[in-house]
C-alpha cells in the first residue's frame, strides 16, 4: 500500500492484489517503532543511522543503500505523520522516539533514541494509515486473491496469475509494471513471530521463474518471543529498560556486550540466549527459556508504552510483566534476504545487476541489500516505507512510458496444473504433517546455530519431504473458500524457501550476522564478503555471488 | 498443563453442497492453554480439511478470526480453552452473510467503515517536519486507534442484527479516532454521515459492543463522545 500511495500518476491505473484483507497484513504486528534520525529526543544524524545499519548487518549491507535509506526514511516518517499516523508525542509535541537495539550515537559510543513509535503498535498504525489513504483515493483492491504465478515474456514481467479464494477461479492480471511486496517466509520454522500467511509465496514463485534469491541464509531470530508461542515482545521493552536474565537471575548480556548490554543487535542476543541455555542456565523445568524482566520499570510506563505486549503475556502465559519475569525464547522473525533488487527496487536476475523489465520488489520479500547479514531493529518498517515508495514511483513511471507486453495465451497453465495436481493427489500424506516436519527440522538443524553436519542432515530431510510432496491431496472438492487447497499450495512454496536457505547456509563457510556456523566461527571477509544468489537449477540449486557495495566504512570486528 | 478432553460444536454451511446450516461435533484432546484457534487447526489439519475459517497472525492483531464462541463474539486466537471449559460452541458472526462455515462476507462491514471518511482530512500544506500535537491531544483519541476492524463489535449489536444497514459501532469508533484528532478538520463531513437515517442515532446503548471488543476499546463511551460532539455542534 506504500507503493500504491507513491504510484499515483495521472497516466497509470493501479490495483492492489492481496492474499488477505489489506488490514490483516503482518505489518500490523510490528510493535516497537521505525528508526529515523529526527533528533527529537537527543542529537542524531542520518550518517549514524547508516553506520548502525551497516555494522548491525555485519558489513554485508550495500553501503550506498544504507546511506540513501537513512536519509530518505526521515522524509518518509514525516510523510506518514502528514497522512495522519498517530505517533506518540514528546512533551513539546514532536514525534516521540525511544532507544532500540543497535541504535547508537556517534558511531557506537552509546545508545540513542531513534525509534519513532506509536505505543507498541507502530506497525498497526502504519498499516491502518496506509489503508486509510487507499480508501481516500478509492483504490481498486482484489482481496483474498492468492498469486500463484508470475507471467514472464521475453525476460520481462507482464503480470501475475491469481486464485480468487471466494470463487476458486483463476484470474490473469496483465500489467505494464508489477510490484512485489508480499512479506516474509517465517513459517518455515516451528517457533515464529510470523503470521500463518507468511509462507514466502513470491520468493518461491520468482525462484521457479528463474530469478535468484539473494542471501537467504541470513534469517533473523528475535530474542524475545513468548516461550513456545513465538509471539513477539518488542525490543522497545528493552528500550524502556527491560533486562534479560538467566535462571540465576544474572544479567548475562553484560558478559556478551559490555557497552550496550541488553540493547545489542538481535543476532548477538539470540546466540547469547542459546549459549546460556546450552550451558545449563536456562529457566523453567526443562531449563529451556530465558526471562525478560520488566518488574523494576514503573507500572505506569509499562501500561502506557507497552500495553499490547503486556496483554499478550497475561493472556497467553498467564504472567503479569508488572509483577513477574516473562519466559521468552528466540523466535524466527525476519528474512534479510529475498528477491534481489537495485537500490531503486528494480528486480535483477543475476550478479551483474541485469534488470527484469517491469518488475519491482520492496519490503521483506526483497533484498536491496539494506539489512546485510542481520537487520537492525525498526528497519523493517523503515524498509517498507522507503522502498515501497521508491517502487511505487519507479513502477508508475515505467508503466506510463511503456506499452503492455504481449500476454502468452497459456499464461494460466502453470497455476492450473499446480492446483489440479493437488486436487488429484492420492492423499497418502497430510499437508499438516509434512509442514510440521519441515518446520521442526528447520528449527532443529538450520536456525540460530549451524554446522555442516546439521545442515547436511537437513538436506536429507528436505529431499525426503520433497519426495513425499506429490503424495498430498485435498479432501475438500469445493471451489469456494477452499482454504485447504491453499494450504497445500503454500506447503510447496515453503519447501522452496527452506531449500534456498539450507543450501546457501551450507555453502557459506563463515559466521556473519545471523548466520552462525559453529564449525566456522569467524567472519571471513577475504572469502565471503559477498552476497549469495541461489538459483533453482533443474531439481537442484546453483549458487552464484554478487559483490557487496562498500565505500563508506571498512569492515571491522563487530563488538558492542 | 495436562491435556483434557473437550467437545467442540461448530456450525457448518457450505453453499456449494448444503441447503441449510448444520452442526459438526468433535471430541478431542486439548491443553487448557491452547487457543481456540489451535483447536480449530487441529480439527482442520487432522480431522476435516474442509472446515473453513479465516486466520493469520494468531495473536489478536490482524482481526481475521472474529467469531461467535460460546455465545460471545471473540477472536479465536485470543481466547484459551481454560477460559471456556470443556464444551466449546463456535458459530459465524451474526448479521453478515455466511460464505462458508465461519467465513462471512465482510464487504458491507467495510463499506460502513469507509462511509465515515476514515482518513485524516486537512488540506493545509503540512510543515517540513511533523505537525505538532501535545501528548494530551494525542491521548484524547488513543483508545480508538486500537481498532483492528475485526467486526466483533458491530456484529454483536442488536440494532445491527435487525437493521443490517445501521452503520454500526466499528464505523463510529473510527469516526471518533479522527473527530478527536487535533490535526483533523473533517468533523462536519463525518457528522453529516453519522446524522443520516442509519447513522449514530440508531444506537440503543446496549453495551454489547464494548463487551465484544477484543482490543478493550470502550466502544460505547466512544459512541457517547461522538454523540456529544454532534449535539455540541447543533446537529
Amino acid at each position: 500500500m506504500a507503493a500504491r500511495y507513491a504510484a499515483q500518476n495521472p497516466n497509470v491505473s493501479v490495483a492492489v492484489i492481496s492474499k488477505l484483507y489489506p488490514t490483516r497484513s503482518h505489518t500490523g504486528a510490528a510493535q516497537g517503532g521505525v528508526g529515523a534520525a529526527l533528533g527529537n529526543v537527543s542529537e542524531d544524524h542520518a550518517s549514524w543511522h547508516a553506520f548502525d545499519t551497516i555494522k548491525g548487518g555485519d558489513y554485508l549491507a550495500d553501503q550506498d543503500v544504507a546511506e540513501m535509506f537513512a536519509v530518505e526514511v526521515i522524509e518518509a516518517v514525516y510523510e506518514l505523520e502528514h497522512m495522519g499516523l498517530p505517533f506518540s508525542r514528546t512533551p513539546d509535541g514532536k514525534i516521540a522516539q525511544r532507544k532500540f537495539g543497535g541504535h547508537t550515537r556517534d558511531f557506537g559510543k552509546s545508545a540513542v533514541e531513534r525509534a519513532c513509535y506509536a505505543a507498541d503498535r507502530t506497525g498497526h498504525m502504519i498499516l491502518q494509515t496506509l489503508y486509510q489513504q487507499s480508501i481516500k483515493d478509492d483504490v481498486a483492491f482484489f482481496n483474498e486473491f492468492y498469486v500463484l504465478d508470475m507471467i514472464m515474456e521475453g525476460g520481462a514481467c507482464v503480470g501475475v496469475v491469481a486464485y480468487d479464494l471466494a470463487t476458486g477461479e483463476l484470474h490473469t492480471f496483465h500489467a505494464k509494471a508489477t510490484v512485489i511486496a508480499t512479506g516474509g517466509n517465517g513459517r518455515i520454522f516451528r517457533v515464529t513471530s510470523n503470521a500463518h500467511a507468511l509462507t514466502g509465496d513470491l520468493m518461491s514463485i520468482a525462484y521457479r521463474r528463474g530469478i535468484p534469491i539473494e542471501d537467504p541464509e541470513f534469517y533473523q531470530f528475535h530474542p524475545t518471543g513468548l516461550y513456545k508461542l513465538g509471539v513477539l515482545l518488542t525490543e522497545g521493552a528493552r528500550g524502556e529498560g527491560a533486562i534479560l536474565r538467566n535462571a540465576d537471575g544474572e544479567r548475562f548480556m553484560e558478559r556478551y556486550a559490555p557497552t550496550i548490554k541488553d540493547l545489542a543487535p538481535r543476532d548477538m542476543i539470540s546466540r547469547a540466549m542459546y549459549l546460556e541455555i546450552r550451558e545449563g542456565r536456562g529457566a523453567g523445568p526443562d531449563k529451556d527459556y530465558i526471562y525478560l524482566d520488566l518488574t523494576h520499570i514503573d507500572a505506569h510506563i509499562i501500561e502506557e508504552r507497552l500495553p499490547d505486549i503486556t496483554e499478550f503475556s497475561r493472556i497467553y502465559l498467564g504472567v503479569d510483566p508488572v509483577k513477574e519475569m516473562v519466559p521468552i525464547q528466540p523466535t524466527a522473525h525476519y528474512a534479510m534476504g529475498g528477491i534481489p533488487t537495485t537500490i531503486d527496487t528494480n528486480v535483477i536476475s543475476d550478479g551483474r545487476n541485469t534488470i527484469v523489465p517491469g518488475l519491482y520488489a520492496a519490503g521483506e520479500v526483497a533484498c536491496a541489500s539494506l539489512h546485510g547479514a542481520n537487520r537492525l531493529g525498526t528497519n523493517s518498517l523503515g524498509d517498507l516505507i522507503v522502498f515501497g515508495r521508491k517502487a511505487g514511483v519507479a513502477a508508475a513511471a515505467y508503466a506510463a512510458g511503456s506499452d503492455f507486453g504481449p500476454l502468452p495465451t497459456d499464461n494460466q497453465d502453470v497455476a492450473r496444473e499446480m492446483l489440479a495436481s493437488i486436487r488429484s493427489g492420492p492423499r497418502t500424506e497430510r499437508v499438516a504433517h509434512l509442514r510440521r516436519e519441515l518446520q521442526d527440522s528447520m528449527q532443529d538443524n538450520a536456525s540460530v546455530f549451524r554446522t555442516r553436519e546439521l545442515l547436511e542432515k537437513q538436506v536429507g530431510v528436505l529431499a525426503d519431504i520433497k519426495s513425499r510432496l506429490p503424495h498430498i491431496g485435498c479432501e475438500d472438492p469445493g471451489e469456494q473458500y477452499n482454504t485447504e487447497l491453499m494450504e497445500a499450495v503454500e506447503l510447496g512454496f515453503l519447501y522452496d524457501n527452506a531449500e534456498q536457505l539450507v543450501f546457501a547456509a551450507l555453502n557459506r563457510t563463515e559466521s556473519r550476522g545471523a548466520h552462525s556456523r559453529e564449525d566456522y566461527r569467524e567472519r571471513d571477509d577475504d572469502e565471503w564478503l559477498k552476497h549469495s544468489l541461489v538459483y533453482k537449477d533443474g531439481d537442484g540449486v546453483r549458487i552464484d555471488y554478487k559483490p557487496v557495495t562498500l565505500g563508506y566504512y571498512e569492515p571491522k570486528p563487530r563488538t558492542y | 498443563m495436562e491435556p483434557i478432553e473437550i467437545n467442540v460444536k461448530i456450525k457448518r454451511f457450505n453453499p456449494e453442497a448444503d441447503s441449510r446450516p448444520y452442526w459438526s461435533d468433535y471430541t478431542l484432546q486439548a491443553r487448557p492453554s491452547d487457543r481456540v484457534l489451535d483447536v480449530m487447526h487441529h480439527i482442520k489439519w487432522e480431522v476435516d480439511g474442509s472446515l473453513a475459517f479465516r486466520r493469520s497472525c494468531a495473536h489478536g492483531i490482524c482481526g481475521s478470526d472474529a467469531m461467535l464462541i460460546n455465545g460471545v463474539n471473540r477472536l479465536a486466537c485470543k481466547v484459551l480453552v481454560k477460559d471456556l471449559g470443556n464444551r466449546i460452541v463456535i458459530e459465524p458472526l451474526r448479521g453478515l452473510e455466511v460464505k462458508k462455515d465461519l467465513i462471512v462476507d465482510m464487504d458491507s462491514f467495510f463499506d460502513s467503515f469507509k462511509a465515515v471518511l476514515p482518513f485524516l482530512i486537512n488540506d493545509d500544506a503540512p510543515p517540513p517536519a511533523e505537525r505538532l500535537q501535545s501528548p494530551e491531544e494525542r491521548a484524547r483519541f488513543d483508545e480508538t486507534t486500537k481498532c483492528i476492524l475485526c467486526a466483533a463489535c458491530t456484529t454483536s449489536c442488536p440494532v445491527f442484527w435487525t437493521n443490517g444497514s445501521y452503520i454500526g459501532p466499528a464505523a463510529i469508533v473510527n469516526a471518533h479516532r479522527f473527530i478527536f484528532d487535533s490535526r483533523d478538520k473533517g468533523t462536519a463531513q463525518r457528522i453529516d454521515v453519522l446524522n443520516a437515517g442509519n447513522g449514530l442515532w440508531r444506537c440503543r446503548t446496549a453495551y454489547n459492543c464494548t463487551e465484544a471488543c477484543p482490543r478493550d476499546i470502550p466502544v460505547t463511551q466512544a459512541i457517547e463522545e461522538v454523540r456529544r460532539a454532534m449535539l455540541f455542534r447543533g446537529a
